[in-house]
């Protein structure tokens, strides 16, 4: 069977205009996939073997986004391990471990898939094309990136009466301008290594290989909550050093999607099941009073 | 004190102001001790507010990095809007199933409905730390469709609107509009179905809200089922609310603004209701055995957390439905009554988990949310003002009494036209098909 040009321009025709609101009531296709417009996610692998705890990460960081500066001769900082605040958005922990002292810096993972970015009701929060997760003024508040964040990262401005939600955003506006994060250069201890995703798991494997029994053979977000721009090696294994190893691999947005796919639906569906329900008890109703009017 | 809501016509826009002036005044005492107490707190809890909006949200409430959501959301929009879900329920039964002897509390359940809404939508602006961009999802100040929120923000508007043109002939009827209520009761089943789609889709919605705090609620309450599980319950939540409300309303208010013939159909309409919670609930009950028979969390039940499921689902799930139950059986609306207050708490507590009880659970009792005195006078103060209003509007508005003479007359001409339609029809069709369908009824 034979299909002409009139025919098949109809039938693309009448596909289009019905997809095109249909575009529109559906969920949207996840946008932060692994590689978005060909352009490769750009990451940090952090190398605790090498850290010193120096924290001229924490002093960069808060010099490149003017924020309040840490005092980092202060050694007490490390007596217990601290968690990244509004006011901080990276910061390095010291951890007893069975092979000594570690140092593991933490800050925002930019996931592929942040789970976010998936809570955003106003796209507030952004997986950008170089690779962080960035966060803009027009969000409301609702704090509902917090909940989802499988890292605890968001931070909110609790007492400001215009508060911001505080993060490390990778350096962004450094990264358009061709630099490196501000942390990564700062790091006197080559810790730090910025890069190609791609690449810098490559790298971190070669590290393992090369040195074994010197690393523990994983690299933490390589495959965590679906993958993260952070990427650590460690000698010990991860849980040691403060760090959750029960995430799983799935990316966080997986977790809402089969709701969200249910939601055009029960839009669809609902609508005609009760209208019919309707018809149905309507008609019923009247051959009941024509009955009672019979008799 | 009699008024008949029959005897108002508004032909002017100064008939309209005396109008309103007589209904602005109190009904009846203005200084009982309901009124002087909760009315305190309504005034502390505005200064409170205030203070927050140009404090910030960390000037009145406890939460934390580790706690995001406190009581405002984990309690009053959570519970407060699984309280609503009488509305969609009791409007799905009246208007599609045309269950007409429960028309009497189709009304109050609606009103109830919107008001929570109305005033559970103001909490989430208080909740809000950016609160000036709540109509960012709305206006497109960025479409967010990936997320559970924005679809849960626009179901939440398009619900409130659809309970507006439910409840609104009442208001037309108040205000004697006739050509308005006609129109605004023509737009009722298309609102009514409208709202339960979006029901269904909004209170699945809350629950699909968790599911990326994956680690972070315990495992005994972290499903892939939460929305299920918060639509179901949302069935017997809002119903015992209807049963709760009901109760008192027929009992407080004066006898003029309640129907003699509505007030002796209720204890028949109670035990109905009671029915339906038992089934709703026995399903609920299922469901959660499911859940916990495939996540394999038996040894979970031996902990502290444990302990507290039991409580929930078996203190406050398993016995009112029972207590429902005995009540149908019985036909005495006494245990049912208990019933909806035992599940009433039973919701809240099961809604406080999520978002606070068994969210992070782990963390030491000195790291963990206990909201601020504030938080709670802000939230009593919520709660007091929707009551206000609800027995505000009860007290003029044709809610728990018959509609005016006219209105019933234009329904039942509503109703004979569309008669005259279908018969119309139907006749049509059987002149169509050769009148062998009236054979077949001869025969």
């Amino acid at each position: 069977m034979g299909i002409d040009r009139r025919t098949f321009l109809k039938c693309l025709g009448t596909g289009v205009a019905l997809a095109a609101p249909g575009c529109f009531s559906l969920p949207g296709k996840l946008e932060a996939a692994g590689v978005a417009a060909n352009k490769e996610f750009m990451g940090v692998l952090v190398d605790t073997t090498r850290c010193v705890g120096c924290r001229s990460c924490e002093l960069a960081c808060a010099e490149a986004h003017n924020l309040p500066v840490p005092d980092v001769g202060d050694a007490s900082a490390f007596e217990k391990v601290r968690d990244t605040s509004e006011k901080q958005w990276t910061l390095v922990n010291r951890y007893k471990t069975e092979k000594g002292e570690i140092f593991a810096k933490k800050q925002c993972m930019h996931c592929n898939q942040p789970g976010c970015v998936a809570a955003c009701p106003v796209k507030a929060m952004e997986k950008r094309e170089e690779g962080p997760v960035t966060w803009d003024t027009n969000c409301m508040g609702c704090r509902y990136c917090m909940v989802s964040c499988p890292f605890d990262i968001p931070k909110f401005e609790h007492h400001s009466a215009a508060p911001k939600l505080q993060k490390c955003n990778l350096c962004w506006e450094r990264l358009q301008k061709g630099e490196k994060p501000a942390c990564v250069e700062a790091c006197p201890a080559e810790a730090l290594t910025f890069g190609a995703r791609r690449n810098l798991i490559e790298e971190a494997n070669r590290r393992i290989y090369k040195n074994s029994g010197e690393y523990a053979s994983h690299i933490y977000g390589e495959h965590e909550a679906g993958g993260t721009g952070y990427l650590y090696l460690s000698s010990v294994p991860f849980e040691q050093i403060g760090f959750r190893t029960d995430l799983g691999t799935t990316a966080y947005p997986e977790y809402t999607k089969g709701f969200l796919y249910s939601v055009p639906v029960i839009l669809l569906l609902w609508p005609a099941f009760l209208s019919g329900v309707s018809a149905i008890t309507k008609r019923k109703d009247k051959v009941r009073s024509e009955e009672g009017g019979k008799r | 004190m009699n008024r008949t809501t029959t005897a108002v016509q508004i032909s002017s826009l100064k008939d309209f102001l005396v109008f309103m002036r007589s209904e602005l005044k109190p009904k009846g005492k203005i200084l009982t001790p309901f009124n002087v107490i909760t009315g305190s707190v309504i005034l502390l809890g505005a200064v409170l507010i205030l203070y927050r909006f140009f404090m910030g949200l960390g000037s009145v409430v406890h939460s934390s990095s580790e706690y995001p959501w406190g009581i405002w959301i984990g309690f009053i929009v959570m519970v407060g809007v699984a309280f609503a879900g009488g509305a969609y329920v009791t409007a799905f039964i009246v208007y599609v199933l045309r269950g007409e002897k429960y028309h009497s509390i189709v009304r109050m359940a609606v009103l109830n409905g919107f008001l929570a809404y109305v005033f559970y939508a103001g909490a989430i602006l208080l909740d809000l730390g950016r609160w000036w961009n709540i109509a960012n999802p709305l206006i497109g100040n960025r479409f967010g469709v990936n997320s559970v929120l924005f679809l849960v923000a626009w179901h939440f508007l398009l619900y409130m609107l659809a309970q507006l043109v439910e409840i609104s002939p009442a208001f037309a009827e108040w205000l004697g509009l006739k050509k308005a209520r006609k129109f605004l009761a023509s737009l009722t089943l298309g609102a009514v179905i409208a709202g339960v789609t979006l029901s269904t889709l909004h209170q699945s919605g809350l629950g699909a809200l968790f599911l990326m705090a994956k680690w972070k609620i315990h495992p005994l309450w972290y499903t892939e089922f939460i929305p299920l599980l918060f639509f179901v319950s949302s069935i017997y939540a809002g119903l015992s609310v209807v049963i709760f409300i009901g109760t008192v309303s027929f009992r407080v208010f004066e006898k003029d603004r309640i129907d003699e013939e509505y007030r002796r159909s209720w204890d028949d309409i109670i035990i109905d209701l009671g029915n339906a919670c038992a089934i709703t609930m026995f399903v609920y009950f299922f469901l959660q055995i499911l859940v916990l028979v495939h996540g394999k969390h038996w040894s979970l039940l031996n902990t502290g957390m444990g302990y507290w499921y039991l409580t929930e689902l078996i203190g406050l799930l398993l016995i009112p439905g029972f207590l429902f139950s005995w009540g149908v059986k019985s036909g005495n609306p006494a245990p049912i009554r208990i019933a909806a207050v035992l599940t009433m708490i039973g919701v809240i507590i099961n809604r406080v988990d999520y978002s606070i009880i068994a969210y992070k659970w782990y963390l030491p009792l000195s790291e963990r949310y206990i909201p601020s005195w504030m938080e709670v006078v802000i939230t009593l103060a919520i709660v007091f003002t929707m009551v206000w209003v609800f027995i505000w509007i009860v007290n003029r508005v044709p809610i728990l009494k018959k509609p005016p003479q006219w209105a019933i007359e234009q329904e039942q001409e509503e109703e004979s036209v569309e008669r005259a339609v279908a018969l119309g029809l139907q006749l049509g069709l059987t002149m169509a098909d050769g009148g062998s369908s009236i054979d077949k009824e001869k025969k």
